[in-house]
């Protein structure tokens, strides 16, 4: 069995006087895919969102309990939060390219976390990032053009693409694939069970079928509280609870 | 004698409209079939009648009114000499009109005066008294026609809305006639300009002092004096010199308020800050003017000596400052709004990857935002190029040309109030440099305008 990447601990989100998440705890695993499912506003993307901190970007929300991250807390004050996010990576629900060619899209991150010394550096990081985002051959012959210009699809692997173009050990993903047709969703589903081999990954999906055929661990989530976790094949098949049953087979959500 | 008359005409449209009420409620009450409007619609339909039409009567006599007294007053005149200038034409009428009111400018009066006089005295009172008549009875006459027009089939109600429809339209035709007729006014009279000032000395002249053009008479100038005093170019590099101080200004402090604002201030701060840097655009000019004139500068000079240059009291530096101070809400309001229209998930794409805010500043916000900034940045140097009041109290006249900022400087629009202060000589060259300024200054304001609105405007469509 792997080891355990990321531990969340007694979680309690709130927005304003508004809590979010009650209490939960949940571990994650190193190279693994990890989904998150549940019924929507349950807490999925706030709970996504404390682990690279993103949450802390809303004026009203806050968070308490303890995430840690190869067991060194996150939310200690000597940890810059620019270094923890070039560490966990984000893919968002809709794909955000920047408005600035593909190849500038990539070279972002890269580039202002000084990985990269010479033009040939970032040439081979691009490369590299495209590669592993199964984009490469597509816009080989285009990198200079807008990334805005691509289809949702390409759009998604290039916003992949831009986050494990800084090396991180975590991506996150809220759900990646809503705004695609069903090739696109195919592609990206390859595409992570090839990232795992290298990233831990943890994926917020509405797509039952999505999280039985990449994750490895499922998490499910209802009015903010993490109802149970398991492996995604006993939450399938043989779940502990009446809820994550009633959810998975499409009796309520 | 007209505000009379005009009262008169409302008055009897008024009347008509409650005598058009009163046909329609007996109407109403008379006969069974159903009646098309409702009871005040009658009385609009009455008042329209009897108002729109005499107004109109009464416009088209009192503007032909002056030609008539004219021809008919001076006709005896115009047989003795039929090459009367149309100013020696005016000077008589003025002559005629004040002895007629018993001003007696001169000792002695020709008895060809005495005749104009009592012709003008007749013909006046003539025109008055047709124009009650026959205004009056158009009033009058189309009451009474509408009143008996109204029947139980009438639809008086979509008459109104018709009536409604060209009111709207002619209105909206007012702006643009009046648009499209000072565009002609400009060009026309400029064409006169450059038909004897090349258009060459005037856009590339270095030498521009149109005090010079005294002689009133224009057979009377001397055609090499008319090249040497309207080159125009020392006032476009002074426009230019005083709005890139001005932009100096405004473009920093504009953009980094924008920033600000948009990136940085809590959404209360922004609320009250917001409308306030805004009352900087609503100050008077003539306000800022004095600002610039008499606190500014004094203190640029005082500055500058101190620092070793030579300063004139008036200084285009001063003029600029203040001008940029203006024009901060300009581009700061615009940019502000531009910024804050990014979407969020540019920005949180920004921050996922590790970018400090200031980072995400100035590699995706700004450049994603920058035609919407470009485009508040044109709209501010029209504005500058535009400004006249603040140049005029301390900039300077001298038109010299300088790139100096410590140096007086005189800009387009200056040199247009210097031109047309005072009494001027409608058709000489001076007064109608002063149209071929306007139009230049016109034109370039218009192109910056279009620029930028077009810069906006593509910007705005990539995020729908
Ligand atoms: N910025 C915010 N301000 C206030 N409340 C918020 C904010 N974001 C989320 N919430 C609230 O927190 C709760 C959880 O939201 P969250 O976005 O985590 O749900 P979710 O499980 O991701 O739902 P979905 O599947 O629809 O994305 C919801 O009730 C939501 O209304
Ligand atoms: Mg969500």
């Amino acid at each position: 069995m792997n080891k355990v990447k990321i531990s969340a601990k007694n979680i309690d989100v709130f927005y304003g006087d508004k809590q979010a998440l009650f209490d939960v705890s949940m571990d994650m695993y190193e190279k693994e895919v990890t989904a998150l499912i549940g019924p929507s506003g349950c807490g999925k993307s706030t709970f996504l969102r404390c682990i690279n901190r993103m949450n802390d970007v809303i004026d009203i929300c806050s968070v308490k309990g303890n995430v840690s991250i190869d067991g060194h807390d996150i939310y200690d004050k000597s940890i810059r939060v620019e270094s923890l996010r070039e560490n966990v990576g984000m893919v968002f629900q809709k794909p955000n390219p920047f408005p600035k060619s593909i190849y500038e899209n990539i070279a972002y991150g890269p580039r202002i976390h000084g990985m990269a010394n010479s033009k040939t550096d970032i040439d081979e990081i691009v490369e590299n990032s495209l590669q592993k985002a199964a984009l490469f051959d597509e816009v080989k012959d285009r990198l200079h053009q807008p990334g805005t210009g691509l289809s949702g699809g390409q759009q998604q692997r290039l916003c992949i693409a831009r986050a494990i173009s800084v090396n991180p050990e975590i991506i996150l993903m809220d759900e990646p694939c809503s705004a695609l047709d069903p090739i696109a969703t195919a592609k990206i589903e390859e595409l992570m069970n090839e990232l795992k081999k290298e990233f831990t990954i943890i994926i917020v999906t509405h797509s039952m079928q999505q999280a039985a055929r990449v994750s490895t661990k499922t998490g499910f989530f209802h009015l903010g509280k993490l109802i149970e976790v398991d492996s995604t094949e006993t939450i399938f098949s043989n779940p502990g609870n009446q809820k994550t049953q009633d959810y998975i087979t499409g009796r309520f959500g | 004698m007209g505000l009379f008359l005009i009262l008169l005409i409302l008055t009897i449209g008024a009347f008509g409209f409650f005598i058009g009420r009163l046909k329609a409620i007996k109407l109403r009450s008379a006969s069974q079939k159903k009646i098309t409007s409702l009871n005040h619609y009658y009385g609009y339909y009455i008042a329209i009648f009897a108002i729109v039409p005499s107004l109109l009567v009464f416009l088209a006599i009192t503007a032909f009114q002056g030609y008539i007294v004219e021809v008919y007053v001076l006709s005896d005149f115009i047989d003795l000499n039929p090459n009367l200038l149309a100013s020696d034409k005016n000077l008589l009428l003025a002559q005629i009109i004040n002895t007629s009111e018993g001003i007696k400018l001169f000792d002695e009066i020709s008895p060809l005066i005495t005749d104009a006089v009592d012709k003008y005295i007749y013909i006046e009172e003539l025109i008055d008294t047709l124009t009650y008549v026959i205004v009056l009875s158009v009033a009058g006459l189309l009451s009474l026609f509408a009143y008996v027009k109204i029947k139980s089939n009438l639809d008086s109600r979509k008459f109104v809305e018709s009536f409604l429809l060209i009111l709207f339209f002619t209105c909206s035709l007012v702006a643009i006639m009046t648009t499209v007729g000072i565009i002609f006014s400009l060009l026309y009279e400029t064409l006169k300009f450059f038909s004897q000032v090349p258009i060459t000395d005037f856009l590339f002249g270095l030498n521009w002092s149109p005090q010079r053009v005294f002689v009133r008479d224009s057979g009377d100038l001397d055609t090499r004096d008319l090249q040497n005093a309207f080159g125009a170019l020392p006032l476009f590099a002074g426009t230019f010199l005083i709005a890139f101080i001005a932009m100096c200004v405004a473009i920093p402090v504009g953009l980094m308020t924008a920033i600000y604002l948009a990136e940085y201030a809590s959404p209360n701060l922004r609320d009250w800050a917001k409308p306030i840097i805004e009352i900087l655009a609503g100050i008077p000019t003539v306000v800022y003017g004095f600002f610039a004139a008499l606190t500014v500068a004094p203190i640029v000079r005082d500055l500058g000596q101190n620092a070793g240059f030579t300063v004139s009291s008036e200084s285009a530096l001063a003029a600029g400052f203040v001008m940029g101070i203006m024009i901060i809400p300009f581009v700061s309001s615009l940019s502000d709004d531009v910024i804050n229209s990014v979407p969020q998930s540019l920005r949180e794409g920004s921050y996922a990857m590790g970018a400090t805010k200031s980072e995400t500043i100035r590699k995706v916000l700004l450049p994603a935002a920058l035609p919407g900034i470009v485009g508040s940045f044109l709209l501010a140097v029209s504005r500058a190029i535009g400004e006249t009041m603040i140049v005029v109290m301390a900039a300077g006249l001298a038109a010299k040309l300088t790139a100096n900022p410590f140096d007086a400087a005189t800009t387009i629009t200056t040199q247009i109030v210097v031109i047309l202060i005072g009494d001027q000589e409608f058709d000489s060259p001076k007064t109608q440099a002063a149209f071929a300024l306007g139009l230049t200054l016109f034109i370039v304001t218009l192109l910056l305008n279009f620029i930028a609105l077009q810069v906006v405007k593509k910007y705005t469509e990539r995020y729908d």
